[in-house]
């Protein structure tokens, strides 16, 4: 089953280290090689996008940044077995910010992405 | 929120780091005390011991090296304990002791050999010293992380059965003196092929369950798929293995199309191509190009792979470049003749030729007694019948088909076709 692990943060004064960068990379490697990360990417500044919002009928076009305190960082998308799985990934990439970037503070979200097992007939 | 109980809930982060932590655990401890089936019950006793003291504690910052240390430690006692293997003690000593004064050392190179032993673990589980069925159950076990319990479920046999087919082929590899080594390269391709076969097994088993009421296991495929990319990742010069990554990305994307409303299957030309997994289908594509890429003469899997592409890449079944599929076809059964390739080269020349030049193909094969008891040449023959407008004869096909299948929901498949106007196509 697959998982999409997205990451919020408030934007930071300072870009990340470069040890984290590294350590991140290495990561994704593993995750990778473990044949459970599908794809990943970071998400430039919301200053760089746009809401395209319905509201009462009407189509809304905001352009960017957009007013939450928290960004989206980046997204990751595991195919694992168990939400648990996911959830370990998760924690070990928010382990290197702990590690890697004294102060920094962020929420990784874990969400389950709708796969042939949830469209399934029932078992047996 | 709901409330968990947080016991509970550490258990199955345990399992989860388990589960990405123990084939590399147990490959390494192989190379160790070079016996594979010790390997596993040490890293077991670790993840044991680990449940009593992450149960309370937590898990830790790096689950995996303290696996490894805790079995690696349980293995030097329990040597120390048998004196009859003093030899190897001071063998893992000295292994031991040069690792310690080699660390901290650059980190490619832990990777690497964590890679190698990886690797030889994969070889040696698929070892064709045993049988294909204990292959299966050692690779899903060693590799997978998967339980005796979970093997037993996936198969739908007796678990007593799993547990056994285990114990003995860890008996067996320990009888033959299988080494825990990479093959030599005279005898590569031939491992190699035994491994892409144990990897293919357990996916086909998942894509078209040959028991049971459900027609597809999808986590079987996930399982299949997952050790196929790990493969890719260990033996990126191998285009077979690339082959096979990208046949099954592509087969796996039809996962959800396959399988209509009812649990009912929905064959490859009557699918909803809106339903693909895109994301699957890109991996695939690029797959099939690694495969390509790396040159060479293309081996089975990088032939289907190649073929599925064809699917993959077009919008609907009158849009398939179906003499390219033929084609393919015709260059698969050179390099891999079999009764079941002649059989689907029959429909894709069905399709590109018409259902004559098909039916040519087919009642060439009626009396191959390998396909006697396959439902899947009836079923082919009923279709190209039909498409002929010999209806009568087509249902008796048919028929027969549903008699042969032993999957409950195929055989309802057959049996609409026999009943009804016959309409689409029977290929897969």
């Amino acid at each position: 089953m697959r998982y999409l692990v997205l990451l919020k943060s408030e934007q930071p004064p300072t870009p990340p280290p470069p040890e984290l960068m590294e350590a991140i990379m290495k990561l994704g490697g593993e995750a990778t090689a473990a044949g459970a990360l599908l794809d990943t990417a970071g998400l430039a500044p919301s200053g760089a996008g746009a809401t395209v919002e319905l509201t009462g009928g009407r189509l809304s076009v905001t352009d960017g940044p957009f007013a939450e305190a928290k960004e989206l960082i980046s997204y990751a998308l595991y195919e694992v077995r168990s939400k648990e799985e996911a959830v370990e990934w998760a924690a070990r990439f928010m382990k290197l910010h702990r590690d890697l970037w004294e102060g920094w503070e962020g929420v990784s979200t874990v969400l389950k992405v709708m796969g042939p097992e949830d469209f399934g007939p029932p078992a047996g | 929120m709901t409330v968990t109980d947080p016991r509970r809930v550490t258990h199955r982060a345990i399992e989860a780091v388990w589960r990405i932590e123990s084939a590399r655990v147990i490959a390494g401890l192989a190379r160790l005390v070079r016996d594979v089936g010790l390997a596993e019950e040490l890293a077991q006793d670790a993840l044991v011991i680990a449940l009593e003291q992450w149960l309370e504690s937590g898990v830790p910052d790096n689950p995996g090296a303290w696996l490894m240390a805790t079995a690696k430690h349980r293995a030097i006692d329990l040597l120390r304990r048998q004196t009859r293997y003093a030899d190897k003690l001071e063998e893992i000593g000295r292994d031991l002791d040069a690792r310690q004064r080699a660390e901290p050392g650059p980190d490619t190179e832990i990777e690497d050999e964590i890679g190698d032993d990886l690797l030889r673990l994969v070889f040696t589980a698929c070892h064709p010293v045993l049988p294909p069925e204990s292959r299966v159950a050692l690779t899903l076990r060693l590799l997978g992380g998967l339980t005796t319990e979970e093997i037993a479920r996936a198969f739908l046999i007796a678990e007593p059965t799993v547990a056994q087919r285990i114990v003995r082929a860890k008996r067996t590899l320990a009888a033959k003196k299988v080494e825990f080594e990479l093959p030599a390269p005279h005898e590569l391709a031939d491992r190699l092929a035994s491994v892409l076969g144990v990897i293919y097994l357990i996916f086909n088993e998942g894509y078209a369950a040959t028991g049971g009421d459900a027609w597809t296991r999808p986590e079987l495929c996930q399982e299949a798929l997952r050790l196929g990319r790990i493969l890719a990742g260990l033996a990126p010069e191998e285009p077979e293995v690339h082959g096979l990554v990208g046949l099954m990305e592509i087969q796996a994307s039809r996962l959800r199309a396959r399988t209509g409303p009812e649990g009912d299957p929905v064959l490859l030309l009557d699918q909803d191509r809106r339903l693909w997994d895109r994301l699957l289908i890109r991996r695939g594509l690029e797959a099939v190009g690694r495969a390509e890429a790396l040159g060479g003469r293309f081996g089975p899997y990088a032939l289907q792979a190649a073929i599925a592409a064809c699917h993959a890449r077009a919008s609907s079944s009158q849009d398939t470049d179906w003499e390219r599929i033929a084609a393919l076809y015709q260059v698969l059964a050179h390099v891999s003749p079999s009764p079941v390739v002649e059989l689907n080269r029959a429909v894709a020349v069905g399709m590109a030729s018409g259902p004559v030049a098909g039916l040519e193909i087919v009642d060439a094969l009626a009396s191959e007694r390998t396909l006697a008891a396959y439902p899947q040449l009836p079923a082919v023959r009923g279709d190209l019948l039909a498409r002929l407008g010999r209806l009568g004869e087509a249902r008796r096909e048919f028929e027969r088909a549903a008699a042969l299948t032993r999957n409950a929901r195929e055989r309802a498949l057959f049996l609409r076709r026999a009943a009804g106007p016959s309409d689409g196509t029977a290929t897969e």
